[in-house]
């Protein structure tokens, strides 16, 4: 053979190759799942779905890793469009995004994920309490917390608070040690609304009544007039709550790794970054949630996996829903990513987290604790359909008081003003 | 048989242009030669009008229109109720008695903004093409140094700035070396604004010295021999030769950096946030909050809102060639 000869012959080949691949490229199906990458579990997820691949040949999930703030803010405009969106993805607007989800009643055992997400599942149906749709199942679920530098106390010689101090308690406490010890910033909480509902409910707010309207009270006002003179007396870092702009949350977890915060507020996510990058440099611990007059409660949350209804695959997407709720695929990882598990068989079974630090042992084990005391108001917050309005205006308009442009009363009537914005814009 | 690529690339332009031929003869007959050059200016003109007319058309529709669904056809009219919105204020001067408070913040933030950064950009960027024009040595060098910003994304200045400006950053670091303490650069609103200023200044100065560069070449040297002979010194010479010969060069840098500067966005998004607060809060960082990042979005009042911001750059683009044209007419 020659080689003009062998030349021509691939040539002449080379479509045909090219149409057997393309047709047996149709009979894999694929899916698109948009993953937040914040505990660091899309990676996990790719090995995990190994599994999936090898059970289910003719499907395939390619994970797409995003930043938190791209499924908030990017997500639903690839939503409203209809067109470039994913097939599922991590939903942490749990029941904000409820008018895009599918409902998966059809292809999956309904009543096995209402009797291990049923606590949850409320969450994805919004506001509308007629709705009995499953659209997802939460993946973890999160727990607003404390966590001290329990080094820094112990070199100030000052005990820790008890399990029922309150918030003034720990600032007390923060700041002495801080003054002992020279740490720059006494206590901090992540710039957020989510974090600040927790201080909130506590001080006795109910932030959303049972008919969805935003509440503003005296629980409120107290819980916001407390943050602003703890960001104005040197308390909490102005540069957190204050310094910052507009709607963007934030936070100071590095610093508090850097034992430059001795009381640290923010929540259970941060339990795999702690065993990573503190190791043995400092204690730390979690604490039991401080008290307001009205409650000693966090706020719950988490992360959702959910079907979206702009995929054309509905029953494969079930199937990797199914696949991923498993206890034993779920379980792993949670345990991989130290998450606290929503899926009821696994909170009863208790996850086996591995060899984790002391500090991260005792920290799921306190926030495990939490969980039965979570109050009634903060569940009814979390899963309110207009809970990322309020929280968007809580952090804008508390920021902005801090700074002086808005008076107190100024910035709660603008919280309100701009939830109900979003409810009538919603029923436009 | 070699064929050379010149000789087979201008074998298919024949080859083409045959093919073409006697479609263009046709509509030339069809149109007369007058009209014809519109045939060749419609792609171009199509591309324009799909890409920059049509979007602004769709952005008044929804300027007028109301709810949070992103089709238009999903939106219904509410007449003027967003503009209305915009300008509901008991004080036009006091942000906090609007209805709309950030947008106001946030014009009040922009026209203070502006003019102070284009006045600093112009005479920075000119102070340093004067002496770029000059013949000092690595000049090429220079050059390139001063335009390198230009060539870097907007996030990327604004992170390497936040790094060097923020709590434990660079800056600090040689202040406390020195045996000082260190400073919120970007937590107090009035250093907040000073920084966002010089960093967007640094950010862009290299695109508006080239400019200048090119304006201070054309101008004739034997002008400013003339000028010695007369024993000119160089402030009058920099005064009476070189300014009146740059104004047509200074009204393009002028326009184009007003409009740049109204339309910041990305550096002080990333810097700053808008913040302290809303004090470095602009105006398009408003629309796009209200549009992308609010809940719900509201891209009614994001559209009303930036049609009033194109509106007001038209006019005092038209106000700025008006005068211009005035006293270059003398």
């Amino acid at each position: 053979m020659t080689i003009k000869t062998a030349l021509l012959g691939a040539v002449a080949a080379a479509p045909i190759l090219a149409m057997a691949g393309a047709a047996q490229a149709q009979d894999v199906v694929s899916l698109r799942y948009m993953c937040t990458s914040d505990v660091g579990g899309c990676e996990i997820w790719g090995e995990l779905l190994e599994g999936f691949h090898e059970a289910n040949p003719g499907i395939r999930v390619a994970i797409e890793s995003v930043a938190a703030r791209a499924i908030t803010d990017t997500l639903p405009l690839q939503l409203e469009a209809g067109n470039d969106a994913p097939d599922l993805a991590n939903s942490i607007d749990l029941g904000g995004l409820n008018p895009y989800y599918l409902d998966l009643s059809p292809y999956i055992d309904v009543a096995d994920f209402e009797q291990n997400f049923g606590q949850t599942l409320p969450w994805l149906r919004g506001s509308n309490q007629d709705d009995k749709g499953v659209y997802g199942f939460q993946l973890y679920f999160t727990v607003n917390g404390g966590f001290v530098n329990s080094t820094l106390f112990e070199q100030a010689g000052i005990e820790l608070p008890g399990s029922d101090a309150s918030w003034e308690d720990w600032a007390e406490a923060s700041r002495k040690v801080a003054e002992a010890t020279g740490v720059q910033f006494p206590m901090a909480m992540d710039r957020s609304g989510h974090r600040f509902a927790s201080m909130a409910i506590s001080y006795g707010a109910e932030l959303v009544d049972a008919a969805g309207q935003p509440v503003i009270d005296d629980g409120l006002r107290a819980a916001s007039q407390q943050i602003i003179d703890w960001n104005k007396d040197g308390t909490m870092p102005y540069e957190l709550w204050g310094g910052t702009g507009g709607t963007v949350g934030t936070n100071m977890i590095d610093d508090f790794k850097n034992a430059n915060i001795v009381f640290y507020y923010g929540g259970s996510w941060y339990l795999g970054q702690l065993e990573r990058d503190v190791g043995d440099a400092f204690d730390w611990a979690v604490v039991d949630q401080p008290c307001g007059v009205a409650a000693c409660t966090g706020m719950p949350g988490g992360n959702a996996v959910v079907a979206l209804k702009t995929t054309k695959h509905p029953e494969e997407v079930a199937k990797v829903i199914e696949y991923m709720a498993s206890d034993e695929v779920l379980e792993e990882f949670l345990a991989r990513t130290q998450s606290l598990p929503a899926k009821q068989s696994l909170i009863d079974k208790g996850v086996e987290y591995g060899d984790v630090s002391e500090s991260t042992a005792g920290a799921l084990q306190k926030f495990n604790e939490q969980l039965p005391k979570i109050t009634e108001a903060a569940y009814r917050f979390q899963g309110y359909r207009f809970q990322r309005a309020m929280m968007n205006g809580i952090v804008q308009r508390i920021g902005q008081a801090i700074n002086g442009e808005l008076s107190l009363d100024q910035a709660l009537e603008r919280i309100r003003e701009e939830t109900e914005t979003a409810i009538t814009a919603a029923a436009r | 048989m070699t064929l050379s690529l010149n000789s087979l690339v201008g074998t298919i332009g024949s080859l083409l242009a045959k093919a073409v031929e006697p479609i263009f003869v046709a509509l030339q007959r069809l149109l007369g030669i007058k009209r014809l050059p519109w045939v060749f200016l419609l792609p171009n003109l199509a591309a324009v009008v799909l890409f920059s007319l049509l979007p602004v058309f769709i952005n008044v529709y929804y300027s007028i229109s109301g709810s949070d669904r992103l089709y238009p056809t999903e939106r219904p009219v509410i007449g003027l109720d967003n503009f209305e919105a915009l300008a509901r204020c008991q004080n036009f001067l006091d942000p906090s008695t609007c209805s709309q408070d950030l947008f106001w913040r946030a014009l009040q933030n922009t026209v203070v903004f502006v003019p102070v950064q284009v006045v600093l950009m112009v005479l920075v960027s000119l102070l340093t093409a004067v002496v770029l024009n000059r013949d000092i040595r690595a000049r090429g060098f220079f050059r390139g140094v001063f335009f390198f910003p230009v060539m870097l994304s907007p996030v990327v200045v604004a992170l390497v700035w936040k790094w060097i400006l923020q709590r434990e950053g660079i800056l600090n670091a040689a202040f406390n070396g020195m045996g000082l303490q260190s400073v919120e650069w970007l937590v107090r609103p009035d250093s907040a604004f000073s920084w966002a200023i010089a960093v967007t200044v640094w950010a862009n100065m290299g695109f508006y010295t080239l400019i200048l560069l090119a304006g201070l070449q054309a101008i004739p040297r034997d002008v400013y021999e003339a000028a010695k002979m007369d024993s000119a010194s160089p402030w009058r010479q920099f005064t009476r030769i070189t300014l009146p010969l740059l104004r047509p060069t200074m009204l393009v840098v002028v326009v184009l950096a007003v409009i740049r500067s109204v339309q910041t966005f990305d550096e002080l998004y990333v810097l700053t946030g808008g913040g302290p607060g809303s004090a470095t809060t602009l105006i398009i960082q408003y629309i796009y909050e209200r549009g992308f990042a609010a809940q719900p979005r509201n891209f009614g009042l994001a559209a009303a809102a930036s049609l009033v911001v194109g509106l007001v750059l038209l006019v005092l683009t038209i106000l700025q060639m008006r005068l211009s044209r005035k006293s270059y007419n003398g």
